[in-house]
């Protein structure tokens, strides 16, 4: 028996949002008597961060201290209406109805700073650390908080805003296909190194080096989730996962997690990752959405691999031992292709 | 594990002097999570909670010739037995609400079932144990029908029909078509005169999303007529219009609360859960909650759909792909869910990352007896990257290239026409692939190093070509055994007129065999060319159009999706 080294790469973009759009979300903004703000949206957390993306778009868009905003989501009856966290729509849909929000809510904000400081509203500028100040001038000063409370307690204006992003629908010709898909596209490439033994046809991804333009990094720890997760989504759908392995055959399903293959601890091959942000146009602060698309370039960039190491072409996910066993023998061996 | 931020690259394009955006900000949730405080929608533990169990066909396809609950309603701790004949509007399909495609779905069926597990009864008892010992005691009397698992296959002339909504095995597109084109320029011709012609078939599997929490929804009374539901949703608004149209209920008599979720990966807005508890709620009076067990989430909650890929390139002996031609098959299992979704967005993703002259696919969304398919992360997407890029590496193969180099030297860039004509903008594929094969140390020449997506694109790549189209796969055809090729038109880029372009045909050398616009045929394709566009949002409509009929709450009454 030997291992076999192979190296296999792919390629994609992938599209943002909704595809021919008609989705819009919306997101509602206002501080409370001291300038705390809440944010009102029904977007689904899925743990992928929603609550947390939106609320440091808010923070930015309103200058105010992150600590000084929540999220509070989803209550049919007080969040206005978002059409769902799928299609990698969050950051962009949602967060896009957040900062239209959040403009209003700030610039109430900074009509009360101005009659307080008797200045021009124009002339303020916020730190993004609960000061707002006239511009070229730190000295002349007042809080986030005591703007807030003077709009509400001195001047009867609420501090609210509200928000909403719709990409209008798009038609689809019949006969060409014509159409407006959607506004911006996240992009990724990957390298996948793997060894494939000739004699159990067992894969195992050894490396990865992957590069993923995601517009902005709104927050980067939140997008390494994703990457690093989706990665490890990836390559458990390139090597282990279907609920029928028999396709098209129905027998056969697994019922459980014991049954259901997936990647152990011991299956999790390095992967080291970079960032690039070429900022979406129509994106808040350039942001695309990372989530589905980090998932898809390892399936095939496996795939490659495999073939790169023994030759072996397979076409039908997932590359099991046994389909690579039976590749191996009517190819009669390992056929490794050139080292990259 | 390292991640590095390329900040160097694209920096022109960027503000990097911001507050709080790009900041890696500790979740505003975390402390929840990990101390294990986060309420989930199965945390609210109503005092007098029933619970839901559903009885599910054992066969692939069957005609139910009766169901007797008698036995099953007799069981202790039982309050009460659903069948098809207590929800309110038993017929629906997920994408009504955007005014696409025919009602095809009972929440509980009653003439036939079309795939295994498919639900026929939900009983609702004291405690989940009692609940299945009942769904062990309804008595359903089947009768097998034939069944057709490849999708290939379905749409033979004889396959048993799946879906008596769509009695072709596949979904109706424009009310004229049984699959989604798309035609850009000639890909017949760039084929002929190709230097290699290289073909292949991929093949993704079913697979489960897999949450950690499953699908599941508490239903409980309010006061003034109301219900509540706590539900695991990844679309709160999505589910909400969902129930109220099975329920017919006006959709502020309903209150969802949701937004924390344990994964969902796009397994989580199918919006079954909701209506079936709170259709128990509102018969019982008291509180139900109905989550699926690990099994139901794994074979009866819907999946990735399996899909097939068959491509064809023209590929120049330099590298240059010339031609692509795609035909899709979606298996989108017994009823239509969001798989019709899929495949135009599929459309639109074509060919990938790359710009080719001509390009034309043919995709189906085909009904077959297994579970239905849903969404999952990358929908209508993952499959098909899937059969590009290994297929892009099998091209590299053939013709001896560099696979990074072949996708750089293929790849899109600023300014390019796509096949659903519209320019791209904000690409970045050129530059992912050096810096990953640069991490790597996989060497790549010089050229390909210099090359951006930035430079070199538009010009002569921004051309709309004269495209062939045709009328082939007409509602009922493949069925009826009539699948051959029929008669091809080409429409050019309109010179002049009201609907010019500013391109001009890529391929201009064989004007001859492309029909002048005077000479247009009888028929007319349904839209004429349109001059290009960026890739952004087309303007709003000016008015608003005629609603749609019905009196369901709906997202969209656009009259124009109807007719995708």
């Amino acid at each position: 028996m030997t291992v076999h080294r192979g190296r296999g790469f792919a390629a994609i973009n992938y599209p943002i949002g909704m595809n021919l759009g008609g989705d819009p979300s919306q997101a509602l903004v206002h501080s409370g008597p001291d300038g705390k703000f809440a944010i009102a949206l029904s977007s689904i957390d899925l743990g992928q961060g929603m609550k947390s993306v939106t609320r440091q778009i808010a923070a930015e868009t309103l200058g105010v201290p992150v600590e000084d905003v929540y999220v509070d989501t989803a209550d049919s009856d007080t969040g206005p209406h978002c059409m769902g966290s799928f299609a990698s729509r969050g950051t962009h849909r949602v967060g896009n109805a957040v900062i239209v929000a959040a403009k209003e809510a700030r610039a109430i904000m900074l009509e009360a700073a101005a009659e307080e400081l008797e200045v021009n509203a124009d002339d303020l500028e916020t730190d993004g650390r609960g000061n707002i100040h006239v511009r070229g001038a730190p000295g002349r000063s007042i809080t986030t908080g005591d703007a807030c409370q003077a709009a509400q307690f001195r001047h009867g204006k609420t501090v609210a805003g509200r928000g909403i992003f719709l990409i209008p629908l798009s038609e689809v010709d019949p006969e060409t296909g014509e159409m407006t898909p959607v506004s911006c596209y996240a992009h990724a490439a990957l390298v996948a190194d793997v060894t494939v033994d000739d004699e159990t046809g067992e894969v195992t991804v050894e490396q990865v080096n992957s590069a993923y333009e995601v517009g902005r990094a709104i927050n980067p720890r939140l997008v390494e989730q994703q990457l690093v997760g989706g990665a490890w989504m990836g390559l458990s759908h390139a090597l282990f996962e279907t609920t029928e392995p028999r396709y098209p055959d129905r027998s056969h399903g697994p019922v459980d997690f014991s049954q259901y293959t997936m990647p152990g601890p011991g299956d999790i091959a390095r992967h080291d990752i970079a960032i690039l942000e070429r900022p979406a146009p129509d994106g808040p602060f350039g942001g695309k959405g990372p989530g589905e698309m980090c998932a898809n370039p390892i399936m095939p960039a496996i795939a490659n691999a495999v073939f790169n190491a023994v030759g072996v072409r397979v076409t039908a996910l997932p590359i099991t031992p046994e389909k690579v066993l039976r590749g191996l023998k009517a190819n009669g061996g390992a056929r490794p292709g050139p080292r990259r | 594990m390292t991640v590095e931020f390329r900040k160097d690259l694209f920096a022109d394009e960027r503000d990097d002097d911001l507050v709080e955006v790009g900041k890696p900000t500790r979740r505003q949730d975390i402390l929840g999570h990990v101390t294990g405080r986060s309420p989930f929608y199965d945390d609210h533990l109503f005092e007098g909670l029933l619970h839901m169990r559903c009885v599910r066909s054992p066969h692939h396809h069957a005609r139910i010739r009766s169901i007797d609950t008698s036995q099953a309603e007799r069981m202790p701790g039982v309050a009460r037995v659903l069948t098809g004949a207590d929800v309110p509007n038993n017929l629906n399909t997920l994408l009504g609400l955007m005014d696409f495609g025919r009602d095809d779905e009972p929440l509980l069926s009653t003439r036939k079932v079309a795939y295994r597990g498919e639900p026929v009864a939900a009983v609702i008892a004291d405690s989940e144990a009692r609940a299945n010992d009942a769904v062990a005691e309804v008595r359903v009397s089947w009768e097998e029908l034939p069944c057709v698992f490849d999708v290939e296959e379905a749409l033979a002339p004889g396959a048993p029909v799946v879906n008596d909504t769509y009695p072709n095995n596949s979904f109706d597109y424009h009310d004229t078509y049984d699959h989604q084109k798309l035609r850009f320029g000639d890909v017949e011709s760039a084929l002929a005169s190709a230097d290699r012609v290289i073909e292949g078939c991929y093949e993704m599997s079913p697979i489960e999303q897999a949450p950690i929490e499953t699908n599941g929804a508490i239903a409980a009374p309010e006061t003034n007529g109301r219900f509540v539901c706590y539900t695991s949703t990844q679309a709160l608004f999505f589910s909400l219009a969902t129930a109220s149209k099975l329920l017919d209920l006006p959709s502020n008599r309903l209150h969802f609360i949701g937004g924390t979720v344990g994964g969902g990966f796009g397994g989580k807005v199918d919006s079954i859960v909701e209506p079936m508890a709170l259709l128990g709620c509102m018969l019982t009076g008291r509180p139900v909650r109905f989550a699926w067990d690990r099994a139901e989430e794994m074979q009866v909650g819907a999946p990735r759909g399996a899909e097939r890929w068959y491509l064809t390139d023209g590929v120049m002996n330099d590298g240059r792909i010339v031609a692509r031609r795609f035909t899709g098959y979606f298996d989108a299992g017994a009823y239509t869910r969001l798989s019709s979704y899929a495949i135009i967005k599929a459309t639109g993703h074509l060919p990938g990352p790359y710009t080719i002259p001509n390009v034309s696919s043919d995709i189906l969304c085909v009904f077959t007896n297994r579970t239905p398919a849903t969404a999952m992360r990358g929908f209508g997407i993952t499959g098909v990257d899937f059969a590009i890029e290994s297929h892009m590496d099998v091209v590299a193969h053939e013709i001896g290239m560099d696979p990074v180099e072949l996708r750089i030297l293929n790849a899109y860039r600023d300014g390019d026409m796509k096949p659903h004509r519209r320019t791209a903008k904000n690409c970045a594929l050129i530059e992912c692939a050096q810096v990953a094969a640069q991490k790597a140390g996989w060497t790549i020449g010089d050229a390909f190093n210099a090359m951006a997506s930035t430079r070199e694109g538009g010009g002569e790549r921004a051309a709309i070509p004269p495209t062939v189209t045709d009328r082939d796969g007409r509602i009922g055809e493949r069925r009826a055994g009539r699948t051959g090729r029929g008669e091809r038109r080409t429409i050019a880029p309109t010179p002049g007129q009201d609907t010019a372009t500013s391109g001009t045909p890529a391929r201009s050398g064989d004007a001859a065999n492309y029909a002048h616009p005077a000479a247009a045929p009888p028929w007319q394709p349904g839209a004429v060319p349109q001059p290009p566009r960026t890739e952004e949002a087309p303007p709003a409509p000016q008015a608003p159009r005629t609603p749609a009929p019905g009196r369901y709450s709906r997202f969209a009454t656009n009259a124009g999706l109807r007719r995708r």
